[in-house]
């Protein structure tokens, strides 16, 4: 489980986030949501320990962030990035083969590559093991990324904005292969989106932000409705249900 | 990947420098063997010392500050370097300079420089971080602030103090100080040791901060130590043959073009190797065949600062 006991924290005296506790479970998609400027970014990247905490306390299965060794945290929690641009020419097998470092430091074993192997032919990324990351699609990218991710073996996998920069088709993949990983794999994964419906279609809970502070926080059915959307996102639009399931008429 | 296999390469980069070294070390010989192999095989060890030390610093500085156009000495490190030498020699006098023993100076300017470098660069880095453009103007112009510096304290010091210091501020390669060549090994010894101990972290860095973070090797940590190791490289091939801006470029350029691999364990051999093919081979054509009528820095700066500007204007583009 991932606690957050109030979590605060500002830029040159100008408040992101106001005094945030969450709990999140194992197991489950969750979906960050608010409009720009909420926090949810700053919320994945405090928990990611990608910058340091300034107040309250922030703790995954018991490990205290910024007390606990970084190896060790490496193998409970993995980040992928909203900008997924790399300096060096990696094959996808290369990249992949990261995502064992917390566990070989550099010298991998027998059993690492089986796993890599394994990982590869998991994500259908067999054919382009081989090829270079610049020369592949957005989508291919991005599901070679979240393969590396899944090649760590930790609990906790958090993206930050993933479908920035996708299509329709890459992005409904991307969201099926991450839901697959909740399901299937008993993953938990937690996303910053923007577009809503892909989080009410996908995700098993919704926790929308507001100038720093939670302002919802349920399934979909639950809290994605048209006074969310006045409230938060300040726009009128109208939300139908669908399949059982509710849909932002944009 | 198309050519010879990695293995390859390397054994065939090192093939080549053996040659240059026996090419070095037995041309022209007239008179006493066992007396020309012992004077040139000290310059050759030099040789070897400068190009094993400038070609790791520079792999590494560009692998912390994620990128392949900048260098340690465009960054103004051995304009530092020669700074605090300046500063010093104006501080205690020529004489009580020359009084004390070579090696044990060498020493305290390396320590002086680590710290000096530390306090400094760290600030740079942090505030240019992910902005090449400001950090490319910070270094250019702490490079010139070190210079202006140097030049003022040439100006106060007596004319024959300055003579000291002034051996130091040019690069050459034919006129090694090879009085250091022990302390001097001593010290790549154990940089190089360090930082073939940091390979497997250095490959990680690449991936970018969030990523690395995510594996578990913070960007923030290895720099520190990174940095560390580069003010050591640097000083002592400063202290052996002066500063020498492109030399670093020209190097890993060229490595980055022969070797299709991103891991250190490959970047970092063959970029030691390619740099001492450089110097050894070209100073074995500047002296034994064009007679020193051309210095090989200047060949090397010449070619260097070409690529640096090709690099720049490619990445402005």
């Amino acid at each position: 489980m991932i606690e957050i006991e109030n979590l605060s924290y500002q830029i040159a005296g100008h408040p992101i986030l106001s005094d945030v506790s969450l709990r999140l479970e194992k197991g489950g998609l969750v979906a960050l949501v608010g409009p720009n400027g909420a926090g949810k970014s700053t919320l994945l990247s405090l928990v990611a320990r990608l910058v340091p905490l300034q107040s309250g306390s922030i703790s995954i299965d018991g490990l205290q962030i910024g007390k606990t060794a970084d190896d060790v945290l490496a193998r409970q929690l993995a980040i992928l990035p909203q900008d997924l641009s790399v300096a060096s020419r990696l094959t996808v097998r290369d990249l992949v083969g990261f995502g064992r470092y917390p566990y070989h430091k550099g010298r991998p074993r027998a059993e690492d590559r089986d796993r890599v192997d394994a990982v590869i032919g998991q994500f259908e990324l067999t054919a382009i093991a081989d090829r270079q990351l610049e020369n592949l699609s957005g989508g291919q990218r991005q599901r070679a990324f979240v393969a590396m991710a899944f090649a760590q073996d930790t609990e906790y996998l958090l993206l930050d904005e993933p479908l920035n920069n996708l299509d329709i088709s890459a992005s409904r993949a991307l969201m099926t292969l991450l839901r697959d990983l909740v399901t299937a794999q008993g993953r938990t994964v937690v996303i910053v989106v923007h577009d809503i419906n892909y989080a009410a279609a996908y995700a098993d809970r919704i926790i929308a932000l507001k100038q720093g502070v939670v302002v919802a926080d349920g399934t979909p059915r639950e809290i994605v409705n048209s006074a969310l959307l006045r409230e938060v996102f300040q726009t009128g639009a109208e939300v139908a249900v669908v399949g059982g399931r509710p849909v932002v008429l944009v | 990947m198309a050519g010879p296999g990695l293995r390859v390469r390397l054994f065939l980069l090192a093939g080549l420098l053996a040659l240059c070294c026996a090419a070095y070390l037995s041309l022209g010989v007239r008179g006493d063997w066992g007396f020309i192999l012992a004077f040139r095989g000290q310059k050759l060890a030099a040789l070897l010392l400068v190009g094993f030390a400038v070609s790791w610093a520079t792999v590494i500085f560009q692998t912390i500050t994620g990128n392949r156009i900048l260098t340690p000495s465009v960054m103004g490190f051995d304009a530092l370097y020669l700074l605090l030498l300046t500063g010093l020699v104006w501080a205690i006098g020529a004489r009580t300079y020359q009084g004390l023993p070579p090696q044990g100076m060498m020493v305290a300017n390396v320590v002086w420089m680590c710290g000096a470098s530390l306090l400094l660069f760290r600030v740079v880095l942090r505030a240019g971080e992910g902005d090449m453009m400001r950090l490319i103007l910070t270094g250019v112009v702490l490079a010139v602030l070190f210079h202006s510096l140097t030049a003022y304290f040439r100006r106060v010091i007596d004319p024959n103090e300055y003579a000291v210091v002034q051996a130091a501020s040019f690069a050459r390669f034919s006129n090694v100080d090879t009085g250091l060549l022990a302390v001097a090994t001593g010290f790549c010894l154990a940089a190089g040791a360090a930082v073939w101990r940091m390979r497997y972290r250095l490959d990680v860095l690449p991936l970018g901060p969030v990523l690395s973070t995510s594996l578990g090797e913070p960007p923030h940590k290895a720099q520190w130590q990174v940095l560390l190791l580069v003010s050591v490289l640097v000083s002592v091939s400063t202290a052996l043959v002066g500063p020498v801006a492109f030399f670093g470029i020209l190097v890993t350029s060229l490595t980055y073009l022969i070797i299709p691999s991103a891991r250190h364990g490959d970047l970092l051999p063959a970029a030691a190797l390619i740099a001492s093919i450089i110097l050894v081979g070209g100073q074995t054509v500047m002296e034994r065949l064009l007679d020193l009528s051309t210095p090989l820095s200047v060949v090397v700066e010449f070619l260097g600062g070409l690529i640096f500007l090709f690099l720049l204007l490619r990445s402005l583009r």
